[in-house]
């Protein structure tokens, strides 16, 4: 018996998200920040030059990240390796395939290379996550051949509120299609710019089809929890951890939270002594230019 | 029959839904006191570095290392697997050690490189069964008490049983054939595997979505 081997399928496209579940993904810049990340416990990092904070702060075009910095994260650390591309950029994204990340975040934090389309993402081997703010982006993603996703939030603000608000915006709205009757499906994929097929498989799975973690303005171990609590398959923390005080720290009890998000006596354990949160900016004091969540929807 | 799923991170929830489908009880085991009352255990698919802190954060390693040793069944999968062996090629993370093998993580490359295909499985009928391999491990080593159920073509085994302790690196929790899931509920001392049984779809991860 001479078995074929499949390589590159959706199946271990979203099964990799799989085993990220209940576990926290770090922004990390350079091998010793990846170091401290695994040793806090994240099941991921994900590589950049800048965290979205200095992003932010910096202005001018944020782009892939310089191949030798992710090379020499993913030469330190055994735990997977995530890296973003602008939306739309597939030529980013080949070359982060071909460098062996091990996830690719389209990411709306870098400056987006095409405001009409992103990556046809079906075309790679190496599995993308993309963000969303409500159901029928996320489903949009999908259908491009997203095997992961995670709601938006607003990038780089230490600031949640974003976050909660997409999260419930797709909670909601998958509980509105179980209730749907058949007949009315049609004109909510319309609506939603989604196919039927999707839709449906979405109101039987009674979830979202594909692993779901939060990101966006989490910075505490009661965030990550709430955002879990909120229904979240894990968290993403970009600026939170290393424009803390005491980064190892903050990074091992947001871990543990996100594990333990549903006993507060061990959130209020793990939240203790954590030094100086990230200082991070309220999302209403934005321009509506400097909103993340907004670009290429 | 009630069997435990540690849920401190990983893809528990796929597993509890499985044993389900097949009419187990599961429940999730976060803290030592969880662990009370199991007919058995499994150790899911995640991030072995991950499940290593934690397991050593809310001591749990002795508890589930007991429960291995005591004759109660224990199963893991992929990073559960690394979890049971008694070395790994790496210093970290720190297996339990409770299976006489050796374990190489990775041992197939980066996420491009992880893949799926069919397998022969002892005891598991003639069907082949359809394995998926996610940055998965290999056991490199076997001890003499262990009998290999599976392995791939170049000879390296991926499915290890010894005594009442059972390792795959693969995944089936994320497959809709449940043989696997069903041969662990016998280990555990729940009605016998019938081979003939359908195979009951788990609607969590499927080809509908693919372009394939």
């Amino acid at each position: 018996m001479v078995a074929e081997i499949l390589t590159g399928t959706f199946t271990v496209k979203s099964g990799h998200a799989q085993m990220l579940k209940g576990g926290v993904i770090m922004d990390v810049v350079n091998a010793e920040q990846a170091r401290i990340a695994q040793e806090a416990g994240a099941v991921a990092v994900m590589a950049l030059e800048r965290v979205p904070a200095d992003i932010r702060a910096d202005g001018g075009v944020a782009r892939m990240s310089d191949p030798s910095m992710i090379a020499d994260i993913i030469d330190s650390v055994s735990i997977p390796v995530m890296a973003k591309c602008r939306i739309g950029h597939f030529v980013e994204a080949q070359i982060l395939q071909a460098m062996g990340v091990d996830y690719v975040d389209e990411s709306e934090v870098l400056t987006p290379a095409d405001e009409m389309h992103h990556v046809w993402k079906h075309d790679f081997t190496v599995p993308f996550v993309c963000g969303c703010r409500d159901l029928g982006e996320a489903l949009r993603r999908i259908s491009e051949g997203a095997a992961m996703i995670r709601t938006k939030g607003e990038a780089g603000t230490g600031d949640v509120v974003e976050a909660v608000r997409h999260m419930r915006a797709v909670q909601d709205a998958i509980r509105k299609l179980q209730n749907m009757p058949d007949d009315e499906l049609v004109v909510e994929a319309r609506d939603l710019r989604v196919s039927l097929d999707l839709l449906q498989q979405t109101r039987e799975e009674g979830r979202m089809p594909v692993v779901n973690f939060a990101a966006g303005g989490v910075a505490t171990p009661a965030d990550a929890a709430l955002m879990m609590q909120l229904g979240a398959d894990g968290v993403f923390v970009g600026s939170g951890i290393f424009k803390s005080g005491d980064p190892a720290s903050r990074g091992h009890a947001i871990v543990q939270a996100v594990t333990h998000y549903n006993d507060p006596q061990i959130l209020a354990e793990v939240s203790r002594d954590l030094g100086e949160p990230m200082v991070g900016r309220s999302v209403r004091e934005l321009d509506a230019s400097e909103l993340l969540a907004t670009r290429s929807v | 029959m009630n069997i435990g799923v540690l849920a401190v991170q990983g893809d528990f929830a796929e597993h509890c839904h499985v044993l389900r489908s097949i009419g187990a009880n599961s429940t999730e085991v976060r803290l030592p006191e969880h662990l009370h009352g199991l007919d058995g255990l499994i150790i899911p698919g995640g991030e072995s570095t991950t499940l290593s802190r934690l397991m050593s954060l809310y001591n749990l390693r002795e508890p589930v290392a007991e429960m291995a040793s005591s004759g109660k069944a224990v199963w893991g999968t992929c990073a559960g697997m690394i979890m049971l062996a008694a070395e790994i090629t790496e210093e970290d993370p720190i297996p339990l050690a409770v299976m006489d093998v050796g374990v190489q993580r990775n041992a197939f490359g980066r996420q491009v490189d992880s893949f799926e295909q069919d397998l022969k499985i002892k005891g598991l009928g003639s069907d082949p069964y359809h394995a998926i391999f996610i940055r998965a491990p290999v056991i490199i080593r076997v001890g003499a008490g262990v009998e290999v159920l599976s392995s791939l073509e170049d000879g390296r085994p991926v499915a290890v049983r010894e005594g009442n302790l059972l390792a795959t690196a693969f995944h089936p929790e994320l497959t809709a054939d449940t043989r696997i899931h069903r041969y662990f509920v016998e280990m555990a001392g729940g009605p016998p595997l019938d081979e003939g049984a359908p195979l009951i779809e788990t609607p969590r991860v499927r080809g509908r979505l693919a372009q394939e």
